[in-house]
This record gives C-alpha cells, sequence and structure tokens, in this order.
C-alpha cells in the first residue's frame, strides 16, 4: 500500500515534468489542441466513476456538470475578468453545490429513475442558460483570452497543462476515497444498500459526499473549456455526447479501479481525435456506440475487468 | 410473567403498527426484551416477523407506536444509526457485499462501527474481523469471494458481520432455513454461544427444536398480532399457537 503510493506519486512526477517538457519542447500546436480534449474526458470519467462506478449510481448528467463549469468560466469572465485560476476553483465550488442539491433531490432514488432525474437536471439547467443574456442566451458568446503567462508561449499549450494538473487531482481525489473507508462504504451500498445500511455504513451522506466531489471535479474539468474554444453556447456545453462519452469510456475502461476510465478515457479520446482529422467527427458517435456495445457483451467489467481476469486465470494455473 | 425492571429492558416495542395499503402486517405490538436475553419470535408464513425486525433495524418506519433501545427512543432513526447504538441483523435470504471477500464483509462492518476508536487502524480492524471469523469458524474462508460460499458458510458470514457490529441485540431471521439437520445444530451451537450478558438475541425460525433449544423465552405472531408470550414451552402448549401453525 505504501509502496503503492510512492510509485503513484513518482508517475504524477513523471507525468507533469513529460508535460510541461512537451509544452516547451513542441511547436506545433496540434498535438496540445487534442492533447486537451483527452485530459478533459480523463478529469471528465474518473471523476464519473467516483459515483457511477463505485457507487452505482448512473449518472446521465455529465453534461449538465461540465456546462455549468463552462458557463461559471463565462459569467466569471464577463462580470469580473477573474483569471484561469479562479475560474477553475468557483467553477469547482459550484459544481460541488450543484452535487449536493442534485443529491439531496434524487439520490434517495434507485437504478434508473436517478439516472432520468439526471438527464431531467441537465436540461433544466440548459434551458435556463439559453435564456440568460448576460452568458450569450441561446447565440453564445465569444471571449477573449488574457494574455499568456509564462514559461507557456502559447495559450493552449497552458491550458493543456492546466488540464493535466486537473488530471492529477482528480485522478489523486478518487485513489483516496478508493483505498479509504469511504471506498469501502461506497462499494458495500453498491453491491447491497439495505445490507450496508444495517451494517452501520452511512449511505445516503456518502452517498451525498460522492456526488458533490463527482459534481465538483466535472465543473472544475469543464470550467478552461471556455478560454480553449474562446465561445461559449448552450447547445455545445451542455451537449448529451459528454455524458454518453464519459459513461462509455469509464465502463469500457472499467470503473473497479481508477486506473479504468483513465484508460478508457485516453483510449476513446484518442480515437475520436484520430476518427475526427480521418474521416469525421460524426462517425465519433457511432464507434463510440458500437464499442460499448461490444463491451457491455464481451466485458461487462471493462478493460480492468479484463485484465484482472486474465491475471486471476493465469494464477491459478 | 413478572414484569422486568424498565431499566433492565434493552429493548421495548411500544404500541408498534405497521400497515402496508390496508393490509396490517403489524397490529399494536408490545413487547421487552432483556438485556442478554435469548429471546425466539415463531409464527406462520406472513405473521409479521419480518416487518417486526425491519421496524427495529430501522428498514421500514412504522405507522404508529415507538421502538425504545437502552431507554431511548430510536423510532425516527436511519438503520445505520440503530447499527451504531447496538442493533445488528442477518437477513432472511442472506445479502452479502457480492464484490467482496468474506473479510472485506466485516470490514464495512468495522470501519463504520461506532466503536471505532477502538480499531484506529485498518491492521487493528483487521485482526478484530479475523478473530470473529475465527470465533464463527470461517477462518478458513477469510480471503474467499462470498459467491464461492455454500449457503451454511454464507449463514455464518452474515452472523459474523453483524457481531463485526459490536451489537447488544442481534437478530437472526431464519439464519437455519436450508440447512440440513446438523448444519441446523451447528449454526444453533453458534447463535448460543454469541449470545451472553451483553449480547441478547433475537432469533426468528420455523425449526420448532431449535427455537425450543434456544429460547428463554417466545413470542408467537400471528396476523400481525402477538398470540402467546411465555416459556417455549408454555407458548408450544397454548392452544392458539397449535391453531394458527397446524390449522386444527
Amino acid at each position: 500500500m505504501k509502496k503503492g503510493s510512492i510509485a503513484f506519486w513518482c508517475g504524477v512526477v513523471v507525468f507533469l515534468a513529460a508535460v510541461l517538457l512537451m509544452t516547451q519542447l513542441v511547436r506545433n500546436e496540434y498535438p496540445f489542441f487534442a492533447g486537451y480534449v483527452i485530459l478533459q474526458f480523463v478529469v471528465l470519467s474518473v471523476a464519473w466513476t467516483i459515483l457511477g462506478g463505485y457507487a452505482g449510481y448512473v449518472n446521465f448528467g455529465t453534461n449538465a456538470f461540465f456546462g455549468v463549469g463552462v458557463y461559471t468560466a463565462v459569467l466569471l469572465v464577463q462580470a469580473y475578468r477573474a483569471p484561469l485560476g479562479v475560474q477553475i476553483v468557483v467553477a469547482a465550488a459550484v459544481g460541488g453545490l450543484l452535487g449536493l442539491g442534485v443529491g439531496l433531490l434524487t439520490l434517495r432514488m434507485r437504478g434508473i429513475f436517478f439516472s432520468i432525474a439526471t438527464i431531467a437536471l441537465a436540461i433544466i439547467i440548459e434551458t435556463t442558460i439559453t435564456n440568460w443574456r448576460f452568458v450569450g442566451g441561446a447565440a453564445g458568446i465569444q471571449l477573449q483570452r488574457p494574455p499568456v503567462m509564462p514559461p507557456f508561449d502559447s495559450y493552449v499549450k497552458m491550458l493543456f497543462f492546466v488540464q493535466a494538473l486537473l488530471v492529477v487531482i482528480a485522478v489523486a481525489i478518487t485513489r483516496f476515497i478508493q483505498h479509504s473507508r469511504m471506498g469501502r462504504g461506497l462499494q458495500a451500498l453498491r453491491d447491497d444498500e439495505l445490507a450496508a445500511e444495517c451494517t452501520g455504513v452511512p449511505t445516503l451522506r456518502l452517498k451525498l459526499l460522492a456526488c458533490v466531489i463527482s459534481g465538483a471535479l466535472m465543473a472544475a474539468g469543464g470550467a478552461p473549456a471556455a478560454m480553449y474554444l474562446q465561445f461559449a453556447n448552450p447547445d455545445s456545453a451542455f451537449n448529451l455526447n459528454y455524458s454518453v462519452s464519459v459513461l462509455a469510456m469509464s465502463l469500457i475502461g472499467g470503473t473497479a479501479h481508477w486506473i479504468g476510465p483513465v484508460i478508457g478515457a485516453i483510449l476513446l479520446g484518442t480515437t475520436q481525435q484520430l476518427l475526427a482529422v480521418t474521416i469525421s467527427s460524426e462517425v465519433n458517435v457511432l464507434v463510440l456506440g458500437v464499442m460499448l456495445v461490444l463491451f457491455v457483451v464481451a466485458a461487462p467489467k471493462g478493460i480492468i475487468g479484463l485484465v484482472t481476469g486474465l491475471a486471476g486465470r493465469r494464477g491459478h494455473k | 410473567m413478572t414484569a422486568p425492571a424498565p431499566e433492565a429492558a434493552l429493548l421495548r416495542i411500544d404500541g408498534l403498527t405497521k400497515s402496508f395499503g390496508g393490509f396490517v402486517a403489524l397490529d399494536n405490538i408490545n413487547v421487552e426484551i432483556r438485556k442478554g436475553e435469548r429471546f425466539g419470535l415463531i409464527g406462520p408464513n406472513g405473521s409479521g416477523k419480518t416487518t417486526l425486525v425491519n421496524c427495529i433495524s430501522g428498514a421500514l418506519r412504522p405507522n404508529k407506536g415507538a421502538v425504545l433501545f437502552a431507554g431511548e427512543d430510536i423510532t425516527p432513526l436511519p438503520a445505520n444509526r440503530r447499527s451504531h447504538r447496538g442493533i445488528a441483523r442477518s437477513f432472511q435470504l442472506p445479502r452479502p457485499f457480492r464484490s467482496m471477500t468474506v473479510l472485506g464483509n466485516l470490514m464495512v462492518a468495522l470501519d463504520f462501527a461506532a466503536h471505532g476508536e477502538l480499531f484506529e487502524t485498518e491492521a487493528h480492524r483487521r485482526d478484530a474481523a479475523m478473530s470473529i471469523l475465527t470465533r464463527i469458524g470461517l477462518a478458513p474462508k477469510a480471503l474467499v469471494a462470498t459467491g464461492a460460499l455454500t449457503q451454511v458458510e454464507l449463514r455464518k458470514m452474515e452472523l459474523a458481520r453483524a457481531m463485526a457490529t459490536g451489537p447488544k441485540l442481534l437478530i437472526s431471521d431464519e439464519a437455519m432455513a436450508g440447512l440440513s439437520t446438523s448444519e441446523v445444530d451447528e449454526v444453533l451451537d453458534l447463535l448460543i454461544s454469541l449470545g451472553g450478558e451483553n449480547i441478547a438475541i433475537i432469533m426468528i425460525e420455523h425449526i420448532m427444536q431449535a427455537v425450543m433449544r434456544f429460547s428463554e423465552r417466545v413470542m408467537c405472531l400471528d396476523a400481525g398480532k402477538v398470540i402467546a408470550l411465555g416459556a417455549p414451552a408454555e407458548v408450544m402448549a397454548n392452544p392458539r399457537v397449535q391453531e394458527a401453525y397446524l390449522g386444527t
């Protein structure tokens, strides 16, 4: 366990150093432009797994939390010209509060009812934003990037590094939860909520906490998207594709371990970026759907399940 | 039966009524269970035994009446807070945490137990879990997934998990259903050994020899009403009990 922690944090340092080095050495902006999207999906998928994987409450409202992150940033820029760091921190706070509210309203529902409620939430918030002139309304809003900060020479490279930091924060938190009492409690309530409750697990409190943390991380992951695109409109910020992609990435990677959604997001995110360049961005959705069906049928526990299953079989021999 | 002094009652059910729509599952139940008592709960199928257990453990809220535990009204408390106060249960159909090992199941209980400060570190909790498993006779299965357990092992695992919460009252809901004769004796011996000065046990059971051997007092429910309460032999001899069971 302790050895694992040392290895994990060494990995984090190597990852961040590699990202920083890349921003200094690579001239072409395109890898950062594409890589940003992949890292963003890593944050969203890892965050989704806290509630959707560990607790087994399938959240279809990823787009709601993502969009709230985007529009918190938009609002802060419009009203106060707030810097990027402030945008992200405030977006996380708003996302966490939204998670708390949604949790209080919906976490007493089980299974599909919870999922439907989260879809409804996304629609309600999107409608609100669409009718809010100050943040652009239905037409959307153009945003001006502030000057980039050294040591970065372009804003996209800086955003890429910032999103890498968010990946580290999201993964570290999720990993901590997995190894903590909270992780064991969530796993217990996913297996059997009544038995967990009668064994002393405060199920409602744990679910709320999971919803708050998950929501905060999703909104934080969405906040830099405003500056990334220099544009925000409700249609794209609250696009249901975010929910579907994140769900697919987490499930295909496997939700029993934090590494699952990381693998899933990198794999599918990269595939999507390649397809978008080589064929068209519309094909993305098709490929995503086909892969999800294949995995649900052939490997319901995702890549993590496949790997541990193989390792287990080898161990038995 | 002489009424026990009020402070001696560990659990007091006070005018408890629970209905589902128009169906009255429990109708004005009154009973007291003493500290360390071995209490048998019998009655035909559908007589309200499990509903009563659900109202005591917090899985259901009664429509009327109160549940008092150690002198305090726990009627509004959720199940997890009741568990922290010392009410533990097993389920009629075993409900293990299926993605975990046997040890993992017990660790859930110890992780969230009210006596957590006694088991500050993970290592302490692990030791405590292992000592319970040893006592129950499941130590060799500690690292086995619950899906690989036999029926009797599952029953024992549920009792072990309930014990890991540190209960003052353990409710065993038909822990012997579907077991062979030798297994019934095994689980019964286990239950008797688990009880004692500090742990009262409510045992719901259909197997009469087990109830007779186990219980200090027996209560018989029929159609949501208490039809007999007292010493096992007395209750069995009661014509209403015989009628409820045999339909004569």
